[in-house]
Order: C-alpha cells, then sequence, then structure tokens
C-alpha cells in the first residue's frame, strides 16, 4: 500500500504554486447576462441550458446573502472582482499526451496520472473552469460506466442528464446554489448503469490557478438500480493575496438498491471561500454516504445532506474539520426523512487550531405519519489553543409517534495527563499532541478508504506543527 | 391602595398599541418608559426568518387586539384572593390581578426585621429608588424579544420587588400571583428580586387566568441578581388561559460562588414564548435552569436560552423536558456560550421531548458556542415516543392506556421536578401536572 500513500500525498506546500496562463477563453471580471452568454456561446450549451443560466443568475441577484445566520466574513467577497469563466480551449483530452504541457505541469505535480496508474478506475482533471483530462478505464468503460465532464454529459448524455439536472438541488436552493446555476462550468456526471459494482473509486482533482477566480464545478452522480460506486475529489488552489471563490453544486441521485459513497479532501488554500451545496437523493432500499474532510480554505460553508425518499433507504455523513489560524469550517449535514423505515447517521469530529473556528451546524427533519424513522447525530470537537472557538448549532425537528432521534455533542481539550504520559515516553510535546489529535480522529478515518486515511493523517500532522508551545 | 390615576385616564382600556398609560409614577420611570416605547416601535416584528424565532409561530404576536385593563371591582378582588391557592407554607405573599396588587401579606419575621424589602414595584421605585435604578431593566433581551422587552418596560406598572440583605436566609418561600382577569386584557408582570451576599431565598410564581378560555395576553420580565455566595432558587407556574399569548423574558445573574436554579412549568397558553438568560459572572457560580411542558391541542411552547460563562470555573446544567400531545408544538433553541478566558467551564445541556401523537410536533436547536479550551461542554437532545415494553407491563397489569400513559409520562417529567430538592414546591407541581392530564 505504500506507493499509494505517496501519490496522494497532497499537502498544503505542494498545491501552492501557480504558473502564468494564457488563457483562450475568459469571460472577464464581473457578472452580467453578458457573461452568461460568454459562458453559453463558448461551451455551444442547447437552448435550455441557457435559459436555465439566466434563471440561475436572476434568483442570485434577488437573493440576499445569508449573513442573518452565517459568517459576515461573506460580505468581503466582491463578486464583481471575480472571474467567473477561464479555459485554455481545446476540449477534453482523453490521453495524458493530449493534455497542453504547463496544464500537465501542474496536475504531475499533484501526482494524477500516477494515481490513475496505481488504482484508480478513472480519473478527471479540472483546471480552473475546464476539464483538461478525463479518463475511465477500458474494463469499467464497457460495463458501460459514464464519466464524462459535465458539459460532455449534457451534451452526449442527454436523456439521463436532463431528467436529474437540477432536481436534487433547485436553482432556488440558497444564493450561492443559483450563482453555480447560472455559470456552472466543468465537474463530473457519472451514470453507473443497474447492477454494476465499480470496485475502483472514481476521482476528480480540482485546481484553481488564476487569481480572484471563481470555480464553479457541478456534477451529478445517477447511480443505477442496485449499482455501486465511490467517487473521490481532492481540491487544491495556490495562495493568492485576494479571495478565490469555489462555489459547487453536487446532486447525486442513488436508484433503488443503489450505493454511493462520496468523498472529499477539501485542502484550498486559505485564501479560498468555499461555499459548496451537496445532496443525494436516496430511493427504496438505497445508500449515500458523505465523507467529508475540510482542512484548507478561509471560509468553507457545506452541509452535505440527503433526502431520503424512499422506504428503508440509508443516509449517512462522516465529517472531519480542522480549523486553523484564521480559518472557519462551517460545516455539516442536514438529513431530511421523508419514506417509514429511513434512517440516518452523522458524525462530525473537529478540531480548532490557533484562532480557528469550526462550526457545526445541521438539520434533522422527520415529518408526520412516517414510522420506523431514526437518525443519531453525535458533535465532538476538539481545542487545541486558548484562542480556539468552536460552535454547535443542530436544529431537529420531529413529528409524530413512530420515530427516535438523538443528537450528542461534547467539547473538549486534549487531556494535559495523555500529553505528560506520552512525553515522559519520550515524545515531544508537538508529537503528543498530534498524536493524540489523530487518536480523537481515528474512528472516523478508520472508516475511509486507506489512501484517503494514510493522507488525511499526515495533513493533520501538517496542519499541528507549531501549534504548541 | 395604590395611588394611581386610573379613573380619569383616557388610555385605561384602550388598546395597548396607543402607548404607555400617564400614571402617577416618578418621572425619571416615566421618562424611561417614553424611551422604551420609541423603542419598541423602531423594531420590526420578528418574522420566522431571524434566527431567533425560527420555527416559532410569530403570527400569534399580534398584539393590536389587547387592551389595557380598567380597576377592578370589589368582586373580582374577592374573587381572585379566594382562589389564589398555592403553597400552605409561605414567608410572604403578593398577589396582583390585572397588574393591580389585591393583596400583600408578610408571615415571616426575617422578612419583617432584618431589612428585607419586599414592595409591589410602585412603592419600591420610590422609597428605594437607588436599589431599585441600578438593577431595573439592567439586562438587554438579547434572545430575540428586545420588541417585547420594551414594549414591557414600557407598559410596566406593577410587580414586586424583593431584596435579601446580607446573610439572611429565608426558610419558607416567598409566592407571587399575577391574575388575568376579563377578556382581551394585558398585563406585564414583573419581578426584580436582589440578593446580598450569602443570601437565600426561594421565589414560587403562579402564572394564571380567572376564565379558561378568555384571550389575553402576558408579556412579563423577571430579573434576578444573585450576589456573592448567595443561593436563589426561582420556581413559576405557567397557567394562562388556553386563548392567551404570553412572552417571558428572564435573566439571571450569578456572582461568585453563588447559584441559582430556575424551574419553568409550562402548562397554560395558547403560545408561551421563553427566554431564559443565565449570566455566569464570577468564578465558582452555578446556574441550574429547568423546565417542565406538557404541551396539548394546539399548545405552543417556544424556549430560547443562553447559559453565558463570562467568568472561569463556573458551571451551568440545563435539563428541559416536553411532553407533547394531540397537535402541540414545542421549539427549544439553546446556547452554551463560553467567553474567551473562561477556563475550566462546565457546561451541559439538555432537551428531551416525548411525543404521544403523530400531530405533535418537537424542534430542538441545542447549541454551543465555545471561545475557550479549557473547558468541558456537553449537550444533548433527543426526541422520541413512549417505550412500549414499559406500556405493555402496565397493560399487563391492567392499567389502561390512558392511566398508563399518564403515569410513564408523569415520571418522564418528575425526574426534573425531583431537582428542586423541595418536597412541598414538586408535590404542588406534580398536582398541577395531574391536573392538566385529567383536563380540568
Amino acid at each position: 500500500m505504500k506507493p499509494q500513500t505517496k501519490a496522494v500525498d497532497i499537502d498544503r506546500n505542494i498545491g501552492d504554486f501557480h504558473y502564468e496562463m494564457a488563457y483562450a477563453k475568459d469571460a472577464g471580471h464581473g457578472l452580467s447576462e453578458k457573461t452568461i452568454h460568454f459562458i453559453s456561446d463558448v461551451k455551444e450549451d442547447p437552448d435550455w441550458v441557457r435559459e436555465y443560466r439566466l434563471r440561475g443568475l436572476k434568483t442570485f441577484l434577488e437573493k440576499p446573502l445569508p449573513t442573518h445566520w452565517a459568517s459576515k466574513d461573506l460580505e468581503t467577497i466582491d463578486f464583481d472582482k471575480i472571474r467567473y469563466y477561464l479555459a485554455q480551449g481545446g476540449g477534453t483530452k482523453r490521453t495524458w499526451e493530449e493534455v497542453p504541457e504547463d496544464i500537465k505541469r501542474t496536475f504531475e505535480r499533484l501526482g494524477i496520472p500516477e494515481q490513475e496508474r496505481k488504482f484508480l478506475a478513472g480519473v478527471e482533471a479540472q483546471f480552473d473552469s475546464e476539464a483538461v483530462y478525463s479518463n475511465i478505464k477500458k474494463a469499467v468503460g464497457e460495463q458501460g460506466v459514464i464519466f464524462v465532464g459535465s458539459t460532455e454529459g449534457l451534451k452526449n448524455h442527454p436523456e439521463i442528464f436532463r431528467k436529474w439536472f437540477g432536481k436534487v438541488i433547485p436553482i432556488g436552493d440558497n444564493k450561492f446554489s443559483a450563482l453555480n446555476s447560472a455559470v456552472f462550468s466543468g465537474g463530473s456526471f457519472i451514470y453507473v448503469p443497474p447492477g454494476v459494482k465499480v470496485k475502483h473509486p472514481l476521482q476528480a482533482y480540482f485546481r484553481i490557478n488564476a487569481e480572484s477566480f471563481g470555480q464553479f464545478e457541478r456534477t451529478l452522480i445517477i447511480a443505477d438500480e442496485g449499482s455501486e460506486v465511490t467517487y473521490m475529489e481532492g481540491c487544491t488552489a495556490p495562495k493568492f493575496e485576494t479571495a478565490t471563490l469555489h462555489s459547487a453544486v453536487v446532486e447525486l441521485v442513488a436508484l433503488k438498491g443503489a450505493k454511493i459513497q462520496y468523498i472529499t479532501v477539501q485542502n484550498w488554500s486559505s485564501n479560498v471561500f468555499n461555499l459548496v451545496t451537496k445532496r443525494g437523493l436516496a430511493h427504496e432500499d438505497a445508500e449515500i454516504k458523505w465523507i467529508d474532510c475540510n482542512i484548507g480554505s478561509r471560509l468553507t460553508m457545506k452541509y452535505p445532506g440527503v433526502v431520503l425518499k424512499g422506504r428503508k433507504s440509508r443516509g449517512e455523513v462522516l465529517s472531519i474539520a480542522l480549523a486553523n489560524n484564521g480559518q472557519h469550517q462551517d460545516t455539516g449535514a442536514k438529513m431530511i426523512h421523508a419514506a417509514d423505515e429511513t434512517t440516518s447517521n452523522i458524525i462530525s469530529k473537529s478540531i480548532s487550531i490557533g484562532t480557528g473556528r469550526a462550526t457545526y451546524r445541521g438539520l434533522v427533519h422527520v415529518p408526520k405519519h412516517l414510522k420506523n424513522c431514526k437518525n443519531n447525530t453525535e458533535c465532538d470537537a476538539l481545542l487545541i489553543n486558548a484562542t480556539s472557538r468552536t460552535d454547535t448549532y443542530p436544529a431537529i425537528t420531529v413529528r409524530g409517534t413512530g420515530n427516535a432521534v438523538q443528537h450528542e455533542a461534547s467539547v473538549s481539550q486534549v487531556s494535559a495527563e495523555q500529553i505528560f504520559y506520552m512525553q515522559q515516553r519520550g515524545l515531544t510535546e508537538a508529537q503528543a499532541m498530534s498524536l493524540s489529535v489523530n487518536g480523537f480522529v481515528n474512528d472516523l478515518v478508520r472508516q475511509f478508504p486507506m489512501e484517503y486515511s494514510v493522507e488525511l493523517k499526515r495533513l493533520i500532522e501538517l496542519e499541528m506543527e507549531g501549534s504548541v508551545g | 391602595m395604590p395611588s394611581v390615576t386610573q379613573d380619569k385616564n383616557p388610555k385605561i382600556g384602550a388598546g395597548i398599541l396607543s402607548g404607555p398609560v400617564d400614571r402617577d409614577l416618578p418621572d425619571w420611570f416615566r421618562e424611561q418608559q417614553g424611551a422604551a416605547w420609541k423603542k419598541f416601535e423602531s423594531i420590526p416584528r420578528p418574522t420566522r426568518k431571524d434566527q431567533p424565532w425560527r420555527f416559532s409561530n410569530v403570527d400569534l404576536l399580534n398584539v393590536e387586539s389587547f387592551n389595557v385593563p380598567g380597576p377592578l371591582s370589589d368582586d373580582d378582588r374577592k374573587n381572585i384572593l379566594k382562589y389564589s391557592i398555592g403553597l400552605d407554607q409561605v414567608a410572604g405573599r403578593m398577589i396582583f390581578a390585572n397588574d393591580q396588587l389585591v393583596e400583600r401579606t408578610i408571615v415571616s419575621d426575617d422578612l419583617k426585621k432584618r431589612g428585607v424589602i419586599f414592595q409591589p414595584l410602585e412603592r419600591a421605585m420610590v422609597e428605594h429608588a437607588d436599589l431599585f435604578r441600578k438593577y431595573f431593566m439592567s439586562t438587554e433581551a438579547t434572545l430575540g424579544s428586545a420588541k417585547f422587552a420594551a414594549l414591557h418596560q414600557a407598559m410596566v406598572s406593577n410587580g414586586t420587588f424583593l431584596f435579601i440583605p446580607r446573610g439572611i436566609e429565608i426558610e419558607q418561600p416567598i409566592e407571587i400571583f399575577h391574575w388575568l382577569r376579563h377578556d382581551n386584557m394585558s398585563i406585564f408582570p414583573h419581578l426584580l428580586l436582589v440578593t446580598d451576599e450569602l443570601a437565600k431565598v426561594t421565589v414560587v410564581e403562579h402564572f394564571r387566568s380567572c376564565d379558561r378560555s378568555a384571550p389575553g395576553f402576558a408579556c412579563g420580565v423577571n430579573d434576578l441578581i444573585a450576589g456573592p455566595g448567595a443561593k436563589i432558587t426561582y420556581v413559576c407556574a405557567q397557567e394562562w388561559s388556553a386563548n392567551t399569548v404570553a412572552l417571558q423574558m428572564n435573566s439571571t445573574a450569578v456572582d461568585h460562588d453563588a447559584s441559582a436554579l430556575s424551574l419553568n412549568l409550562n402548562l397554560g397558553a395558547r403560545y408561551a414564548r421563553f427566554e431564559g438568560l443565565s449570566r455566569l459572572i464570577g468564578e465558582g457560580g452555578r446556574s441550574d435552569m429547568l423546565a417542565v411542558a406538557v404541551a396539548t391541542n394546539e399548545q405552543e411552547f417556544d424556549s430560547r436560552t443562553l447559559q453565558d460563562h463570562i467568568s472561569a470555573r463556573t458551571a451551568s446544567d440545563l435539563l428541559y423536558k416536553n411532553a407533547l400531545d394531540d397537535k402541540a408544538r414545542c421549539t427549544f433553541g439553546g446556547l452554551i456560550r463560553v467567553e474567551p478566558h473562561a477556563h475550566f467551564t462546565d457546561a451541559y445541556q439538555k432537551v428531551r421531548n416525548l411525543l404521544l401523537s403523530d400531530d405533535a410536533e418537537a424542534n430542538s436547536m441545542p447549541g454551543l458556542e465555545i471561545l475557550a479550551d479549557n473547558v468541558r461542554c456537553t449537550h444533548g437532545a433527543t426526541s422520541g415516543q413512549i417505550n412500549e415494553d414499559e406500556m405493555f407491563y402496565l397493560h399487563s397489569r391492567g392499567i389502561p392506556t390512558k392511566v398508563a400513559q399518564r403515569l410513564i409520562v408523569g415520571g418522564f417529567l418528575n425526574e426534573v421536578i425531583q431537582r428542586l430538592d423541595n418536597e412541598p414546591i414538586g408535590a404542588h407541581l406534580n398536582q398541577l401536572i395531574d391536573r392538566k392530564f385529567a383536563g380540568n
């Protein structure tokens, strides 16, 4: 397993570089109907997509920032200074050799082709607005699995794409889903045919390279009856002086008996606003599991959700957030129970270091006349320094007598006794602290695929450096 | 009798939205009322989109139809006295109806001799102006009802001022009644309790309506101030009529080594919102916040709390239990806030909902905001129904469903009442709960 560990090593320093690029397609700064038409023209959108984008823009402009509950830091985003579309042109490449040299250099530094060779069933890489590289292993392709960029998905597979696109997350869900609906570009489209179990994970990389850029990828994953798929995404950006915006929309549809596992390791640089809407729709007997790790970014607001629409469907969110100096990780989960015998589980662990702030925000909704629905929520927070901050804001609604919901949260710090014990065994205080923190998240990390759990542990060690003493 | 010029006042009997009533009260107080009225008018009405009002049925907060009550008749006074039955043994008692003092009795020698002040507001604000002004409405209402706190301050005309001097311990509870009389009346109950160092007191308030279905509006404010090492126990039994809209804003300040315990029993009202703020301002302070609710029909109880740990080495413990039947709704929004440098905080918060019908709804928002690292904070929220095994056990003993349900719910709620550790008050509260179950 060791070489794989190396391959996914995307610590913050490795991501912190950028190249001067000559962009062939540039929508310029600011957002107006013109921007939308520019994007639609470049992408040769069908009319319904163009209209959809315009509706998105209208909704985005109408909706106020959610600062009545969310961080006031959102007000520092200057939507007029952001560049909404940047691409090199030339379409998505199928083989690594075809990818332009400079982009290739970026992704080679991140270890993309290497990983693909090692164990991934398919990989897609997005550079600013567009997918630059997309490949899927032959064996999986032959099973009928579709794994392409969202642009290609809506062009070549409209019959599946259009049926589910925007159905799980409507335009008006929130201000940022509206923004994404207006200017979306890139992201993945995956379709897994009935009964197909994709053995290896499909993977996507998201990279922001340009300053003041906004990345708005749109991902749609459909797992047909009885199928199974795991999708992993990683993201990096260089550290620019100005704020960068990442606002994705991810929709998952698990049809009867299907299983989707969606894993994110978010390691944006600390100038990125990461405002993402993620939701899955679980049909009868289906299972959707979000594994969400937030380590980077300046402000992350992300609450992956599952709408439990079919009987006996299951939803799960495992969330790890690490907030270091100047960071605010505002993460959580939403579980909407909409059928009998649905179960959901939320486990969230956060670590606040230095002046970092970790927030858990959750929503659990069990409406009337449902029977035997169950939810379990656990949130644990660990505070490392005296200036660290953590918040928990759950909202739980239960109607009727047939259901059980429990929520529990705790806040603690690393026990001095533990540190003392390790120190007298010869570990430095920093090593002891790092070990303690890894122990705190260990039972969650263990549930991750091997490659990611090792990477995550490394990232935590890196973040812990210099946090004590 | 209070020296209020009620008979000649044109605003008596008018809607409360016509503004403060010109009463015979000190100038500084009336100026404050004028300013509070302006504040009330300037703050917009809450909407459900405001975070502190999430899930709350804000449409019910239309106060337009409620009036400022006129003087009580002698018959009213007689009847109210007759029905003001609470605890058997008390140290002192005050009874208000429609914000008018009906009776004040002082039983305990402690109260009489040792400098305890137990007066209606209208007297206290004159006779003990300095002490009164220092504490009256000194805490901002931050949990959502700033508008209604301003309304209260603009309209308040009576209530209780209780001051316990240093080292005085009053064994028997002090009892206060607030009655709503006649349809569409509004009252603004007020309690200002100040305890000096090492003082000890228990206060029990009863909120009642004369007519079980009369529409009414109650908008009360309580300020409890626990001086260093003092011990306050505060109990409120809320039994407003089924058509009353009630708002209650309580704040407690706990100084070093002091402790405050409050228990709110919610049985009445169509809509009752309770805002409880506990500020732990001195090391070694402790606050226990307890509540029990039995919600039936279309009743709605909305509770918002803040356990604010300002000083290091403080403890707080909140336990709220709701039993919900029919179409009732309960909302709990609570926050534990640990301010920077409030290290060694020990805070706990727990809310449990027992749903007895398919149409009942429970919303829980237990929150934490922790800005210091050396702390122990935990919260939990559960919503569930009666355990079938327990039900089966009771059935198998021949106990009919309704009775079995009552027994189980009573046991569920009694855990909170036992935390009072006061037999007579506990028994009284259980009696009120039983009466509600029995439907009368």
